[in-house]
């Protein structure tokens, strides 16, 4: 297979324009089969506005983007439910397509909520929830996952955990995936391809690449290109205590 | 079997009860309340240009609806007007248009508390027709766009990002809207379709722990709402709308117990 054949949804000099000022501008990315590529950037720098872009919420959007399958999964960075709605977790999860109760009990264990199953939407905590959110958007077995912050409000140990699941994920069904993250540590590790955001691509490559980068570096800090490089482990290199890097 | 105009009174109610269900649950998840006002208000409208073109009620009661809605969605985009004061304005101004138009057709023997509150007396054969056939049309319409209506109800973006075309199932249930209006109008009258839609649902929300439950508990209620009103109506000699409303807020204030038992059992 080409490697044209392995991409899901392509952005090309993609942005949103909100009332004559641009929330993100200029975005170019691709997200293929198997890979998975994070969005990081500060608050407000169009990491959302993005990802929906990709997922074709947005109608008038400057640039273009190609998408080349509709099953998507997608897990919002924020949800609000109306509670005039009697729903349980069982009836969301099949919210977007009709599954049997082997598929939905698979997706809710492997977050580790299936015991939930018949509560009230309304009656779970934070995470709770956000577990749900990620077990519906897997549970479809979908060609591109999006998920904006998924682990948000999740316990630590849960995090992690989740973020193996993610990786798991991606490696068995060879879906691709777009993360949003905050959370440099963990999300590195897994990651593919970066893609660093200020309202418009700041830099973008590995992991590694990305940490180098001076821009990067102006915009996180010092330190988080450190938690970054970290990740490399291939010793090929050492870390100095300036956060520099030298070669073996 | 039809000759008896109660019995067709009692079928006409029967089968507008089957639609409202269903639909006045979409009314309360998806906060329209205020939408199938102003649509209703405008019926008067569709009445009377049916009077003076001496045509079908229902038809025409849905025709001057759909525009009604079709005119609101633009004046939506194009004014910086709050939502609820364009429903406010149309549902006002069509109900004036509509009475002054009325005011107007001296020369047609009209009643308009049977138009207004829902007449028995009014049901023929033909508005019997009207009522299941489109009535079966609507719940079809409904059971069709039902996955991409109710996901984008939860959340627009989800459904919209995961393929399902919100806009689209959005824009057939304004017609839907329309419709039922124009099948219920005899039955319960205009000024109160809306409480058809709304209490029954509002009953069965009380009662149901998933969607599917709180449509059938809504079904149910407005089937009991109907039979019980139009054997009152028949008794006391009261106009059938009214008298289905007050049956349906009495089923309402029954259900409210069950509430109470709930939250006492969880504590």
């Amino acid at each position: 297979m080409s490697t044209d054949q392995n991409i899901l949804v392509k952005l090309n000099d993609a942005g949103l324009q909100l009332n004559n000022k641009w929330l993100v501008k200029g975005v170019s990315l691709q997200v293929e089969k198997g890979k998975i590529v994070t969005l990081i950037g500060p608050n407000g720098s169009g990491k959302s506005t993005t990802a929906k872009i990709a997922l074709g919420i947005y109608k008038k959007i400057g640039g273009s983007v190609e998408k080349y399958t509709n099953k998507v999964g997608y897990v919002p960075q924020k949800i609000s439910i109306d509670w005039t709605l009697p729903l349980r977790v069982n009836d969301f999860m099949m919210l977007t397509e009709s599954l049997n109760k082997d598929t939905i009990d698979e997706a809710l264990s492997l977050t580790g909520v299936i015991h939930l199953k018949d509560k009230n939407l309304g009656d779970l905590s934070g995470g709770e929830f956000q577990r749900v959110l990620l077990a519906r958007a897997i549970s479809k077995k979908p060609d591109l996952l999006v998920l904006d912050e998924p682990v948000q409000g999740v316990d630590f140990t849960g995090e992690i955990a989740l973020y193996e699941l993610i990786k798991k994920i991606s490696d068995e069904l060879s879906c691709g995936i777009l993360l949003i993250s905050h959370d440099l540590h963990t999300v590195m590790s897994a990651t593919d391809h970066v893609v660093c955001l200020n309202g418009h691509v700041c830099c973008s490559g590995s992991p590694m690449d990305v940490a180098k980068n001076n821009e990067y570096k102006a915009l996180f800090g010092e330190q988080a290109s450190q938690i970054l490089s970290r990740y490399e482990h291939k010793h090929d290199h050492i870390h100095t205590d300036e956060g520099e890097i030298k070669k073996n | 079997m039809f000759d008896d105009f109660f019995i067709r009174a009692l079928v006409a109610g029967i089968g507008v009860a089957f639609v409202t269900g269903p639909l006045g649950c979409f009314v309360i998840w998806r906060r329209l309340s205020y939408f199938g006002d102003t649509l209703a208000h405008s019926a008067l409208l569709g009445v009377t240009l049916a009077f003076t073109m001496e045509f079908n009620i229902a038809i025409s009661v849905f025709v001057i609806s759909s525009v009604l809605a079709l005119i609101l969605i633009q004046l939506q985009k194009k004014t910086n007007l709050p939502g609820d004061a364009l429903l406010g304005l149309l549902a006002h101004s069509s109900l004036a248009v509509g009475l002054v138009v009325v005011g107007f057709l001296t020369f047609i023997r009209f009643d308009i508390m049977g138009l207004l509150f829902g007449d028995i007396l009014a049901v023929s054969v033909n508005d019997l027709l009207i009522i299941w056939i489109g009535g079966a049309f609507i719940l079809l319409t409904l059971k069709f766009i039902w996955k991409p209506l109710f996901a984008s109800t939860v959340n627009y973006e989800l459904a919209e990002a995961e393929g399902l075309n919100p806009d689209r199932a959005k824009a057939i249930f304004t017609i839907l809207m329309a419709a039922i209006i124009a099948i219920s109008i005899k039955i319960v009258g205009l000024l109160l379709i809306t409480g058809m839609l709304i209490i029954p649902a509002a009953m069965a929300r009380n009662l149901s722990s998933s969607p599917q439950s709180m449509v059938i508990y809504s079904i149910i209620g407005g089937l009991l709402s109907v039979i019980i009103g139009l054997f009152t109506s028949l008794e006391f000699n009261t106009s059938s709308g009214p008298s289905i409303i007050t049956a349906a807020l009495l089923l309402f204030i029954l259900s409210l117990f069950k509430i109470k038992q709930t939250i006492k059992l969880k504590n």
